[in-house]
Parts: structure tokens; sequence; C-alpha cells
């Protein structure tokens, strides 16, 4: 199966460290929890957004993920995103299931779907595209590569991001993908797939 | 054209377990919205749909142990049940399983449930569901906050025409959790009484659970009549992750691309099912989406006043509404409407109306700034 899109790009955070292609990008050396690493990462990317100290961790990967994806380059409007996970928002219902014991807070409450990390991104770069997300329990590239390209041939999509974004206990893994026609890399599936494995071991 | 045929469905709601009771319910303006006490309410309790557990057992038990299972589980088995005792030639391993649920097993958080800890993640659902009825694939799990149901038979009709399989059953399903109920009341989403979309007095959503099924193919079905859907779009608003967009913009770019893909245009559209969740915003701003959209003097309904919100399956559920509302050239009233209530003028249908109809838009918008339109149309076989 051949089409004519590329990987154009991928950031990769996961054990404390932000990669964007190949290149590691930042890394927390010493051992630390994941809300320190969200706002040392946040720092040292520079972002001024005040919005993201209010989101979920599952949100904030989202924005920081999407801050080196589309880093010095112009993301077409209609730039779709197809993101994936295991645990859904499971971290944050877990927060929303003690406060129901006490006082629900819907600053909590609205963080309890995975796909508002798709809305954090969208409002952030401003982007009013097609929006999915499935729950798999492990990284499905052959899902993520099928309804991708299908966007991208339907002219649905100019441009998808896919991927991978889990929270899950204290762990984090976060793939996603910027899918078009610039780039070197194909897009398939067993690309995809090798890109997440390369990194994962 | 590219389009996919609606060939079979099945509803599991507190209006009944089959279509034709459903139906019925709605041609007589039954609601399912019945009052439930919980301490969460200074009024004591609050209106939502909710399926008995007596009845669903008595149900269930034909085709499983009801104790093997979560409610949700029971619900959405006998929804796909229904579809594949109907058409016991479809072939599995031609037909895949797409599931739409923003919560699914969210109430298993709860302790002491009897089930192991993993059955509350969303791709487990999926393997029971899987394995009762033993499809060959993995299922397509989607759980994109309110407008997931829609989205499924969105995907179903993408992944279709794409060749990826011949036939798809999409299966939506949700609660009326304590999880969902304490997390709407939190936002003051919650209507005291029984929802009134659209209406001037309306204040809020009535929750409602229910799983709902259809069966999708390439192929026509045998009927005198088809229905298919030719049109489907989803935009995000990128305006607010709660709050729907003031301009309406992503739902109508969605109803835009999916008019543009099914080549026709508004003045096309005799009906559209509208998501009219009763919030004084939602309903607003679907307003300003249909107006845009030329669809204002086009009859609009919501059937939130007949289920309540049933979450990731109600784009669904209305979907097959919609569908049947198409075949039966009938228009169902919009419950509990009394005054209009939305600054922009809308054709909502009081009562029920027999009209010969060939066209249909739903709509859908959610949490996360979601918006998603489909294009419905009746083919005649000659």
């Amino acid at each position: 199966m051949s089409n004519p899109y590329k990987i154009s790009n991928f950031v990769r955070i996961r054990d404390q460290r932000i990669f964007h292609g190949e290149k590691k990008l930042f890394s927390c050396e010493e051992a630390t929890h994941l809300k320190r690493f969200l706002k040392e990462s946040y720092k040292f990317l520079n972002i001024s957004y005040p919005k993201f100290h209010k989101m979920d961790a599952l949100c904030k990967l989202g924005i920081l993920a999407a801050e080196v994806l589309f880093k010095n380059m112009e993301i077409p409007t209609d730039t779709a995103l197809v993101f994936s996970n295991s645990a859904s928002s499971l971290e944050t219902d877990k927060k929303h299931k003690i406060l129901m014991e006490a006082t629900v807070s819907p600053a909590v409450f609205v963080y309890t779907l995975p796909n508002i990390v798709l809305g954090e991104i969208s409002i952030k770069h401003k982007l009013q595209s097609e929006n999915a997300f499935f729950i798999s329990d492990k990284f499905n590239a052959g899902l993520l590569a099928d309804y991708s390209e299908i966007l991208l041939d339907t002219s649905k999509a100019d441009a998808v991001v896919c991927g991978w974004i889990e929270w899950k206990n204290a762990e984090y893994d976060v793939f996603l993908c910027l899918i078009s026609k610039e780039g070197e890399v194909s897009f398939s599936e067993e690309n995809l797939e090798e890109l997440y494995r390369f990194e994962n071991e | 054209m590219k389009k996919i045929y609606l060939l079979d469905d099945a509803i599991i709601s507190p209006l009944g377990f089959s279509i034709s009771e459903n139906l019925s319910a709605i041609r007589n303006k039954v609601s399912g919205l019945k009052f439930h006490e919980n301490k969460r309410f200074d009024s004591g309790g609050f209106y939502a749909g909710v399926i008995e557990n007596v009845t669903l057992n008595e149900h269930f038990s034909k085709i499983g142990n009801p104790e093997s299972f979560t409610k949700l589980e029971k619900m959405i088995l006998l929804s796909v049940h229904n579809i594949l005792f109907k058409n016991p030639d479809l072939d599995k391993s031609k037909t895949s399983l797409i599931i739409s649920s923003t919560k699914g097993n969210i109430d298993l958080l709860q302790e002491n449930n009897g089930f192991p800890k993993k059955r509350v993640y969303l791709a487990e659902l999926g393997k029971v569901i899987k394995d009762f009825f033993r499809f060959k694939s993995e299922p397509i799990i989607v759980s994109n906050a309110c407008v997931s149901g829609g989205l499924g038979l969105a995907i179903a009709k993408r992944f279709i025409m794409a060749g990826k399989f011949e036939h798809a059953i999409i299966v939506g399903g949700d609660l009326v959790s304590d999880f969902v109920v304490s997390g709407f009341q939190s936002f003051q989403a919650l209507s005291e009484y029984p929802c009134k979309p659209f209406s001037k007095n309306r204040n809020g959503i009535s929750l409602g659970e229910a799983a709902a099924a259809l069966l999708v193919s390439s192929k026509k079905g045998i009927g005198a009549n088809n229905i298919c859907l030719i049109g489907d779009a989803s935009a995000n608003d990128a305006s607010h992750i709660s709050a729907p967009s003031r301009t309406a913009e992503g739902l109508h770019k969605s109803i835009q691309n999916a008019l543009q893909e099914a080549q026709i245009t508004s003045e096309e559209i005799q009906y559209v099912s509208a998501h009219g969740t009763a919030t004084i915003f939602n309903d607003e701003m679907e307003s300003i989406a249909f107006n845009k959209s030329g669809l204002e003097d086009v009859p609009v309904n919501s059937f939130k006043g007949y289920y309540g919100h049933t979450l990731g399956a109600s784009a669904l559920l209305e979907s097959i509404l919609t569908k049947h509302s198409l075949l039966n050239n009938e228009l169902y009233p919009s419950l509990n409407f009394d005054e209009p209530g939305v600054s922009k003028p809308l054709n909502v249908i009081e009562n029920l109306k027999n009209t010969p109809l060939k066209y249909a838009v739903k709509t859908a918008s959610g949490f996360g700034g979601c918006n998603l339109a489909l294009v419905f149309k009746k083919e005649e076989n000659e």
C-alpha cells in the first residue's frame, strides 16, 4: 500500500524526556514526578499560556507535544487530530471519584473525557478541524494509519496529527506524528509502528 | 456518490427494548424521563431516563447470565444481539464492530462491585462484546464526548468507502451513573424538571441511558426503501472546552462540509434532528448554526425530552430515529417544547406530522468543542 503522504515530523514525550524527531530536545535529569516535569517542560519550551495551568496532565502533555510539533511552521487550518490511548481520562476520573465523596469540581469534571485534549490543542492552535479519539489497549498503528489516510484522501483534512497520548498512574507516554505531503519518511503503518517502538526501546 | 446503507437497528432504552416500542412511545409523546431520588439534590432528586434492572435482566437472561455482565454491557450486548438475531446470514468476518461510549463502565470505579478492576477500561468493554459474539477483528472504540455515537457512524462510512470492510455494526451506550450526575450537577447543567429543548423556559439537560446499535453496509438492503448516509463531517469550535461556541462556527462548518460531500443544498433538507440538550447555550448555538446554514425553516426536533441526554449513545440513537422518520414519512414531535426560546427562528416540530421525506440532517455537539453533521437520504427502489 502506498500513498503520497509523509511522516513530516514527530514528537515523543516519555521518561522525563522530550524528543523532536530523533533529536532529544529536553530532559529532566533527576528523577522527578510528572507534575514537576510538566512545569519544567513548559518553562523550557517558553510557552506563555496561562490556561495551561488549569489543565489536567493529559491535556498538558498534549499542549507540550503540539508546541514541539508545530514549532516554527505554519499549520494548515484543516489539520485533523486523531489521537488514541488505553486509559481514556482515567487518572482524572479517579480524582473526580474522590471529589464525589466531598465536593465535586466542574474544573476537574470537564477533564473526565479523553477528547478534551483535542479541544485544548484546537483552541491553542486555532484548528477548526476533524477530531477523533480512539481507545485501544495498545498502540494501534494500523487504525491510526488507515483513518488518517482516509481523512487525507477524502480531503476531510489537509494534514493530520495522529498518535498516542497516555497517562496512567504515574506513567505517561506521548507519540504524535504530523502527517502531510512534506517530508522524507513515507507514511505507513510499518513506519508509524517502527518510530513508536524505536523510542520505546 | 459515496454512501453507506443503514440496514438494521436496535434500541435498548427506558421507552422499550424494540424499535417499535420506542417509535410508538415517541408518536404518543410518552417520555422515559422520571424523577429519581438522589441526596445530592436540594430538591431531593432529578429527572433522568433510567433502564430498570429487573426488566433488563429479564431480557438479558435469554442470551446470557445477567450476573456476569455490567449493566452497560447487558444493554450493549442486547442491542447487538437484536441485530445479529435478525440477520443470521451476516458474514462476521467482513463486519467491523465500532463501539461508542463516553464513560463506559465508569461506575466500576466504586469499590467492591464484583468485577475485576480492569473492567473499567473501555478496551475491556470492547473485548467483552467482541468475545460474546465471536467477532473476528478487534473492535474500533470511539470516545469523543457527546458526538461519539454519530462519529462512530461517520467512521464506519469512511472505512467502508475506503474498502477496509464491507459491513459494520456501530453500537453506542452510556449510563446515568453517579459519576456523570455529580459532574453535570457541579456544572449546574441539570434541569430541575424534564428537559425542554429549544424552549424559552429551558434550564438544562436531563440525563438518560440507552444502547443503540446500527448495521450499515456498502450494499443496499432488500426492502422497498433504503436509507443511506451520504455526507458526514466534524469540526472543532476551537473556542472553549465546556461551552458551545457563541458563533456556532464548528457546527456550521460541519453542516456545510457534510452537505458538500452529499452534493445537495440546504433547500433540499426536509428535517433536522438536532442535538437539543436544552441547556441555554447549546440550543442557542444550534439556532445560530441552523440559521447560518439556511435551515431555519426546516422542521427540527430534539429527542432529549424522551430519552434525556444519552451521551455517547445519543447521536447514534437519534440517527436511528432519523432513519425511521425518513422511512415512515413521519416528523416526530419535539417533546416539552413550549414557547420559542432561542434568538434565531426555528421551525420546531410540535405534533406528529405525516409528510413525504427524502433528505435529513442529524447534528451533535459536545465537550471539547466537537461538532458533527450527518446527511441522510431515502433511496426508493424501482
